[in-house]
């Protein structure tokens, strides 16, 4: 251990945090060190469960004791212990001197208080100023994290800020009281791909403006790469390995670490070998509007969108959140009714089949939803989720239900043992297979996959990436990906299409839209990609 | 094909696993199985009161009057000698097929109701929950005299007019659940799967929406059999010599003071009818709520 230094705003020593459980006693952190200094940024990296969020919240008392303890350790902030400190005290460092940004934005703030008035709350807490005093201190805040007309802005709701917006309101409130270290819990994870870019310059900015020491959690590396200077690897709940940026990104030494690195998507995809000629589905100028009673003119989601997929090929489609790129897919496969235009498939035209016949076409076209975790129904077990697509389009004999259902788990890599476990017993990336292999279980021609890794961890995403990959040669599919990140379009798509408010911009092979872009959005697409120099080493 | 093959095989013909695994779960839950065993006793006891009570129910003794519990009557008598425990035993025939059928039909009417309105939405809905507005909007203690006046006193009628009155919440709570349900990606993930509504409304929806339809079922019973109590009281439901549960109490209770045990004895029945079905109703809800038991 190295002595104490004069420039540790935090030193971290040998913290264990246990929790008691039904299944007895779960070690969350165990015997974590690390320090963080002033004006620098320490990022904490490790998949979902490893312990990283646990061992930032004890710091701060944030963890429900009982059923949480900390064993041991200790937390020296400003030569006091942190671990040591009553309640009482806890609360006058908390939020004062470290504060905190969180992941999700939108469940992080009051839906009925103003922005204003969230943002006042502190200073006439911890600052004793007056009400006016803090209004004028709000706006100051605001307009320095970038909102524009705060002074209009401050007395708006949450819900009428995008999830950018929100994410700076988040940002100005933990800053409101002038920390000196801020903890950053995925700040970024929820955010589309340039928003995350903006938000990452704007910590720095801000930063490098008040010599503020940051934590900086996520569970991709990429993401931190560019800017974090110490990184510190977690994995079940230990520190597999810490050091500078350099060292970690450069040379690697512990497995984990090398492979969160290899998980990071990367390269193209080489030119697929099972490709017809002859188009499979075929978009037309297809308009999908939504009419709402707030706004006169109809929200244009998709906007006259005209491609085609030819059969065996991989498609990728990108653009961030509202660009309409989910709505055309869910268009696509008729769970949304366009407003006009024409989708065809084998020469058969989707829109204009009557419900009972497209729900025989829903044997050849297949969808997988971002979120595994609500795709599927939490009361079936995974037998009945696979069996029930099978039993409905009679793809096999009654009595072969069972062995079907137990071919499909083992494609998509679940054990067999788990065929009577419901969806909560299983990790993201393993529900994501469930989702995978309802999709799979009427062997489809077609499938619209929306989103199929975004919810999950960056190690988990690489894995379930290649199994699709396997999965569409093995079945000779057909696939619309969807993706609001290029980095993994590009590495399964044959083509990609850019999408972005309501149509396709631009359109083309993977090496063609990365090195020479021509449409100005694809290009601040690519720019706002993390870790763009890992990319290129 | 290996043993569990078979064994899956089978588990396709006795219908879906979660009844399966909701019933293995239930019965490791001791309190809900102790309820569950307490009602059955009573219900079964209900059936054959007229051949197992120790007296006939319009069987008087002036001469006795009203006595504590004896040998001959084991819980005593009431003022006009007539036997406690046959009482008790006529009484909860009426009180448990009163709270179970009404309760029945309002679970039926409401589950049914509610959930059509919730999942087809738009005009249908609308017109659909303003008609319950609407009864809702009625005094029901005068829709429910009107009926027995029009009808006369009817057993039929009683079920009828308390299930009729009871359903409007049911359906209302079920609309809430199958509104929010419907929005799910669970959902829309069998729509692309391409099950016809009515499937999806039976098998993906109602299954999980059933928790607080259990929970306030369980609150209905006891309540129902309070109305009739009450029903029976003013003289619209049961009259004398025929008698229920929420009768004996009334009665019991004007004469507390000199007769303790008229009161104490229903009560103590009515009581452990309802914690039963409470036990019973929390355990249903956790042996149906696949997340809630992890062994």
């Amino acid at each position: 251990m190295q002595k104490i230094n004069s420039n540790h705003l935090l030193k971290v020593d040998g913290l264990s945090v246990s929790f008691v459980t039904r299944n007895g006693i779960v070690k969350a952190v165990e015997d974590i060190s690390f320090t963080v200094d002033i004006g620098k940024t320490t990022a904490i990296i490790g998949e979902s469960g490893s312990g990283k969020s646990v061992s930032c919240y004890s710091l701060l008392g944030l963890i429900p004791t009982p059923p949480g303890k900390i064993d041991s350790g200790s937390a020296i902030f400003d030569g006091e212990d942190l671990l040591r400190l009553s309640n009482e005290c806890l609360r006058n460092v908390r939020g004062r001197r470290i504060s905190m940004i969180f992941q999700d934005p939108m469940t992080c703030l009051n839906p009925f208080m103003t922005i204003g008035k969230q943002l006042a709350e502190p200073l006439i807490c911890h600052q004793r100023l007056r009400r006016g005093q803090a209004r004028d201190l709000s706006i100051e805040l605001l307009r320095e994290v970038g909102i524009r007309e705060p002074e209009i802005t401050i007395d708006c709701f949450p819900h009428e800020f995008s999830g950018g917006m929100r994410q700076r309101v988040m940002i100005a409130m933990a800053l409101i009281n002038e920390p000196e270290l801020l903890i950053a819990d995925e700040p970024t994870t929820a955010l589309d791909v340039t928003i995350q870019a903006q938000m990452l310059s704007l910590i720095t900015e801000l930063q490098n403006k008040r010599d503020l020491g940051v934590i900086f959690i996520s569970h991709d590396l990429s993401v931190v790469s560019d800017f974090a200077d110490d990184v510190i690897v977690m994995q079940k709940g230990r520190i597999v390995e810490s050091g500078d940026r350099s060292s970690i990104l450069g040379s690697p030494r512990h497995p984990y670490t090398k492979k969160l690195l290899s998980a990071i998507p990367r390269g193209g995809k080489a030119v697929s070998s099972v490709r017809g000629d002859l188009p499979l589905v075929q978009v037309s100028n297809l308009n999908t509007w939504f009419s709402s009673a707030r706004y006169r003119t109809p929200i244009r989601a998709v906007s006259n969108v005209s491609f085609s997929i030819l059969s065996g090929e991989v498609v990728g489609l990108v653009g961030e959140s509202g660009s309409g790129k989910s709505t055309l897919g869910r268009s696509i496969v008729q769970l949304i009714k366009p407003t006009s235009g024409s989708v065809k498939f084998a020469d058969l035209e989707l829109t204009k089949l009557s419900n009972s016949l497209m729900k025989h076409q829903r044997r050849l076209i297949q969808i997988i939803f971002q979120d595994p975790f609500a795709s599927l129904n939490p009361r079936m077990t995974v037998f009945d989720t696979l069996a029930e697509p099978m039993q409905l389009h009679k793809i096999v004999e009654k009595r072969d239900v069972t062995s079907e259902v137990f071919k499909i788990m083992n494609d998509v890599g679940l054990a067999s043992s788990s065929v009577r476990k419901y969806p909560h017993e299983f990790s993201g990336g393993q529900r994501q297979r469930i989702a995978i292999g309802r999709a799979l279980a009427v062997r489809p021609k077609f499938i619209v996959a929306d989103e199929p890794v975004s919810a999950l961890d960056v190690t988990i995403q690489s894995q379930v990436l290649t199994l699709i990959q396997e999965l569409i040669d093995e079945y000779g599919l057909t696939m619309l990906f969807i993706s609001h990140d290029l980095s993994v379009i590009r590495k399964i798509s044959d083509r990609i299409l850019i999408m972005h408010k309501g149509s396709i911009v631009e359109e083309g092979s993977g090496s063609k839209i990365f090195e020479h872009p021509e449409n100005d959005y694809t290009r601040a697409l690519i720019d706002a990609i993390p870790g763009r120099k890992l990319q290129v080493s | 094909m290996t043993e569990q093959e078979d064994l899956e095989i089978n588990d396709i013909a006795s219908g879906s696993s979660l009844s399966k695994d909701a019933w293995i779960r239930l019965r490791k839950n001791r309190p809900a199985l102790g309820g569950l065993i307490i009602l059955t006793a009573f219900f079964a006891i209900a059936l054959f009161t007229p051949w197992i009570a120790p007296y006939g129910y319009e069987v008087q003794d002036l001469n006795l009057g009203a006595t504590g519990p004896s040998q001959d009557h084991w819980l005593g008598t009431d003022i006009f000698g007539r036997d406690l425990l046959t009482q008790i035993m006529y009484g909860g025939r009426i009180s448990l097929s009163v709270g179970f059928l009404a309760t029945i039909v309002a679970l039926f009417i409401g589950v049914t109701w509610g959930s059509i309105a919730g999942f087809v939405g738009g005009r249908i809905d609308s017109v659909m929950m303003r008609l319950v507005d609407i009864l809702y909007a009625l005094p029901f203690m005068i829709f429910i005299i009107l009926l027995m006046v029009v009808f006369g006193r009817n057993m039929l009628l009683l079920f009828l007019a308390i299930g009729a009155v009871e359903w409007l919440t049911m359906a209302r709570i079920m609309r809430g659940q199958v509104q929010n349900l419907r929005q799910q990606e669970f959902v829309e993930a069998a729509v692309a799967i391409g099950l016809s509504r009515s499937v999806i409304l039976v098998r993906h929806i109602i299954p999980n929406a059933i928790g607080p339809i259990i929970v306030y079922t369980t609150l209905t019973i006891p309540s129902v059999m309070l109305l009739e109590a009450f029903l029976s009281f003013l003289g619209l439901g049961i009259q004398p010599p025929e008698t229920s549960w929420g009768l004996l109490i009334a009665y019991g209770a004007e004469t507390m003071e000199e007769y303790p045990w008229l009161l104490l004895f229903p009560g103590f029945f009515l009581a452990v009818t309802l914690f039963s079905l409470n036990f019973l109703g929390d355990g249903l809800r956790d042996a149906l709520d696949v997340r809630g038991a992890k062994d």
